[in-house]
């Protein structure tokens, strides 16, 4: 049944004997003759087969691989690299408070300690699997065999190595032609060809390991030293702007200032604000106590004042201008000590205050109240002063103030 | 040279004396025709053709920013997430084959589950750009990784988008160790049978001197196990996670927690569709029949009807939840998504995704290349609609009225959506030419003559032969 090739002697002297290599066509066939040469207690010996034979572990007495336990190992690796990472930078280096909530709790930090456990074990999984498998291997002296060629299609091998205590050229032999097989060859070790990677390749894989660390080497040094020249940005985000900013130092202008002043002779188109009464609050030098002309009281004026003074006004004065808005409420309750309570707008001083000192607050503050001016437009301040006289009425209201037929629906 | 032949090569039988042998013919002789038919030209040059569109759109958005997309105030999401969902839920199917088919010992996923793999890692490529350009700046996405850097800040790990860059970067890890390690011993074959210098060296570095040992093959089958555990939970967290994005918020619409459940049943739903849309054409132009039957067709189908229960039991659970729930933001945003602005995009989601995998109830159609393919289409049209039903309704429609809105999208927006499919597609057909596009070696293991007739081992019952051949 045996075919037997004779091992062909090269031409610089024959070469030690590898193994011997039998074929076989069937699963049934190589199981059967794995038991044959686990039993006859061989050592170094294996089977070649193009998918994982079903039983052949045990026909051939393999022990379990410890690769379960190096992935348990990088799993939990994996699991404890994520707990310390997102401690250390989220709650300890850099504690980043979101919402309020504790710096540390496990909860939130859950995906990724999966996702890492998963990732480290799985390449680790990987990369046992070569290393225990001794791959990659680029050459083995089976390659030598043209036959050798179908184990990763349809055949199935048996290899006993020459380098067996067990192994005896004529019983070996005579054992594996009592397995059946389909041809018996006897392979030589390989002197053309080494297993080794080429020196070329390792060369280039050790300099690229190194010319990798450069970088990393670049940034760190200029991490933890200190350079006068800028940063090198390669795409500048318009962080570098060749423009002037207010406030800045510029060498164009003699008082080296960026911000320019208005001349003082001129005037912008329309901002004249001659008519000191609207404008300022003032008659002949002191605060008016009438309205402007230019300024019409009427009931749209007064319901602009009361909506204006709803936005403006209430935070601090309260709708009642009692000085009980909730920005002063709230100002009480955490009792720092700095606050100026707002005024009581009710009070008799602010009554009797001209409506033009009034004006003037509103328009420039006064002590700790902010000026507000540049945010309500001129007329809208004089419709909220309007609306504060009113609400200054209605505090002190008497029942004979109100028109008969409201007297009686109270 | 031979010439570009207008003949299919792989319409004859495959050779070989023994069943595997045929099968390595069968799948090996794809890679090894000298000229693939003029079919693969055409089909490659298209796909090139929409990849450089994908890559002109990109380029354009980088170039000028991301004003040239719709995507605006209050639709800030828009396009670019909603096709770096939809892309990243057809991954799943892929790792649901190859992983937990394998732990529930389902034979039947050899035949597919090569080239559902390879989807799944095309497809989570296309994903993994869209977050890369939404973010406007992508050269900078490296704030998000936890790297020492010039702001002397770290990442918010309490993020769900922080935990999405890890769900997403160890699934497309994690995915690649697994097609590859699958393909080892592929490529081994492939190497044994070169004919030319360069095919063995090339083939042979990938097949890192597979040779097919038993002790190899003992840790190798450990270790592939081991994947497969751990991608199991992975591909369950990995959508979860991308659901995390939406449902940690505080939007109606999106505060739910059905979400995690529901994204994945849905990217299962989808995946399986692009899987069948794939496997059609595939096996027909490939000469595949024998390996991917039309059994395996109506198994897939069946997993569509089961996941498109899935969603629309998921969608109804939705509006249940939104009423029971009492709160009127909810149930507004519900009646809203069924009747309001964007309600032709709801309807064409529920047709493609409820109605239309019913068909798959009758054998006739389940069993039929053609129509298993349109429903795939129709699937993967429905599943792409679900997620922008889900961003577009609850961003235009938020608690304030006043930010409401409408989004409109660009041609730029269309563009990079369409383009994204020329880059699946570009990366497939180079697969499909030049890797192994079934696991042989798991075809061959699960074939009836891989089983001993050994004497103290009764043959096993093996069902049905997973393969024709
Ligand atoms: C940010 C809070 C705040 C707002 C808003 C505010 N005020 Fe005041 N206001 C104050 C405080 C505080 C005082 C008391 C200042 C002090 O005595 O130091 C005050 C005092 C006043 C006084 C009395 C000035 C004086 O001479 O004693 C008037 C009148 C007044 N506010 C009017 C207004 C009007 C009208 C508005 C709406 C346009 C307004 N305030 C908005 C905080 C505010």
């Amino acid at each position: 049944m045996s075919d037997s090739h004779e091992p062909q002697a090269s031409e610089s002297g024959p070469a030690p004997l590898h193994g011997l290599l039998a074929e076989y066509t069937t699963t049934g066939d190589i199981l059967r003759a794995s038991k044959k040469v686990r039993d006859a207690g061989f050592s170094r010996w294996d089977t070649f087969t193009p998918f994982p034979v079903h039983g052949i572990d045990r026909a051939m007495g393999i022990r379990m691989t410890i690769l379960p336990w190096i992935v348990l190992g990088a799993g939990l690796t994996g699991l404890g690299t994520a707990i310390l990472l997102q401690w250390w930078t989220n709650a300890y280096d850099y504690p980043w408070l979101i919402s309020g909530k504790p710096l540390w709790s496990i909860p939130a930090n859950v995906p990724i300690m999966f996702e890492l456990t998963v990732l480290i074990g799985g390449v680790t999984a990987f990369i046992a699997m070569l290393v225990l498998n001794n791959l990659p291997m680029p050459a083995h002296p089976l390659d030598q065999v043209k036959r050798f060629a179908r184990a990763t299609d349809d055949r199935f091998f048996l290899l006993i190595e020459a380098a067996d205590p067990k192994f005896d050229a004529d019983a070996t032999r005579a054992l594996l032609d009592s397995t059946r097989p389909h041809a018996i060859e006897s392979i030589l070790e390989d002197r053309k060809t080494s297993d080794k990677l080429p020196t070329g390749i390792i060369y280039a894989l050790v300099i690229a390991t190194v010319a990798s660390a450069v970088p990393f080497a670049l940034a760190a040094k200029a991490r933890y030293t200190k350079s006068r020249s800028t940063r090198i940005h390669l795409i500048q985000d318009m962080d570098a702007q060749p423009k002037y900013k207010a406030q800045r130092e510029n060498p164009v202008f003699a008082d080296g200032r960026s911000t320019r002043v208005p001349d003082p002779e001129t005037v912008a188109v329309g901002e004249l604000h001659e008519d000191d009464h609207f404008y300022r609050g003032t008659q002949n030098g002191a605060f008016a106590r009438t309205f402007p002309p230019t300024f019409r009281v009427d009931e749209t004026a007064m319901l602009r004042g009361e909506q204006r003074f709803g936005i403006y006004c209430t935070p601090c004065h309260g709708f009642g201008a009692e000085g009980n808005g909730m920005v002063a409420k709230r100002a009480e309750e955490l009792a720092q000590g700095t606050w100026t309570p707002p005024s009581n707008l009710t009070d008799q001083r602010i009554r009797d205050m001209p409506v033009g000192e009034i004006f003037n607050t509103i328009t420039h503050g006064i002590r700790n109240m902010p000026a507000y001016g540049p945010q309500i437009p001129t007329s809208d301040r004089w419709a909220i002063i309007l609306y504060l006289r009113a609400l200054e009425r209605s505090h002190a209201a008497k029942i004979a103030d109100l028109a008969p037929a409201e007297r009686t629906g109270l | 040279m031979a010439a570009i032949s207008d003949v299919n090569p792989f319409v004859s039988a495959p050779v070989g004396d023994n069943a595997f042998a045929r099968i390595t013919d069968n799948v090996s002789r794809i890679a090894e025709v000298e000229r693939p038919p003029r079919a693969w030209y055409i089909a490659f040059a298209c796909a090139l053709g929409i990849l450089s569109i994908f890559l002109g759109s990109i380029g354009w958005v980088v170039w000028t920013g991301i004003g040239v997309w719709g995507t605006t105030m209050p639709a800030a999401w828009a396009f670019p997430i909603v096709n770096f969902v939809f892309w990243i839920g057809i991954g799943h199917a892929g790792t649901l084959i190859s992983a937990i088919l394998f732990l529930f010992r389902q034979t039947w996923r050899t035949a597919i589950n090569r080239f559902a793999e390879a989807m799944t890692i095309f497809a989570v490529m296309c994903a993994g750009v869209f977050p890369g350009i939404h973010i406007g700046r992508p050269w900078l996405p490296y704030y998000m990784l936890p790297i020492p850097n010039q702001m002397d800040m770290w990442p918010q790990f309490r993020s769900p988008l922080e935990w999405d860059i890890f769900a997403v970067s160890t699934y497309a890890t994690i995915s690649i160790v697994f097609w590859y390690m699958g393909m080892i011993p592929d490529f081994a074959t492939f190497r044994d049978r070169a004919t030319t210098f360069w095919r063995r060296l090339c083939y042979g570095v990938v097949a890192m001197g597979w040779r097919g040992s038993s002790r190899q093959w003992h840790r190798y089958e450990r270790a592939y196990l081991i994947l497969a555990a751990l991608a199991t939970p992975l591909v369950l967290s990995v959508h979860s996670v991308v659901s995390f994005d939406f449902a940690t918020s505080q939007l109606p619409g999106w505060h739910t927690t059905i979400f995690p459940p529901y994204f994945v049943a849905g990217a299962i739903f989808g995946g399986f569709g692009m899987v069948v849309m794939l496997a059609v054409p595939a096996r027909q132009f490939f000469g595949l029949k024998r390996i991917i039957q039309i059994r395996h067709l109506e198994v897939m189908n069946k997993v569509l009807i089961a996941t498109s229960l899935l969603v629309g039991y998921s969608y109804m659970m939705e509006f249940f939840v939104a009423w029971y729930s009492g709160n009127k933001y909810e149930a507004f945003t519900f009646v809203n998504r069924a009747f309001g602005q964007y309600a032709w995009s709801y309807w064409a989601m529920i047709s493609c995704n409820v109605l239309f995998p019913q068909l798959h109830w009758f054998k006739a159609v389940r069993t039929n290349p053609i129509a298993t393919l349109i429903i795939g289409m129709f699937i993967n049209v429905g599943m792409w609609f679900e997620r922008f039903v889900i961003i577009c309704t609850s961003l235009t429609r938020d608690f304030l009225p006043s930010s409401w809105g409408y989004f409109i999208p660009t041609k730029i927006d269309f563009m990079t959506l369409g383009g994204s499919f020329g880059l699946f597609f570009t990366l497939f057909l180079l697969f499909c030419r030049y890797l192994p596009m079934v696991a042989m070696a798991e075809v061959k293991a699960f074939h009836p003559s891989a089983h001993a007739h050994e004497p103290d081992h009764p043959v096993e019952h093996t069902g049905q032969a997973p393969v024709g051949i």
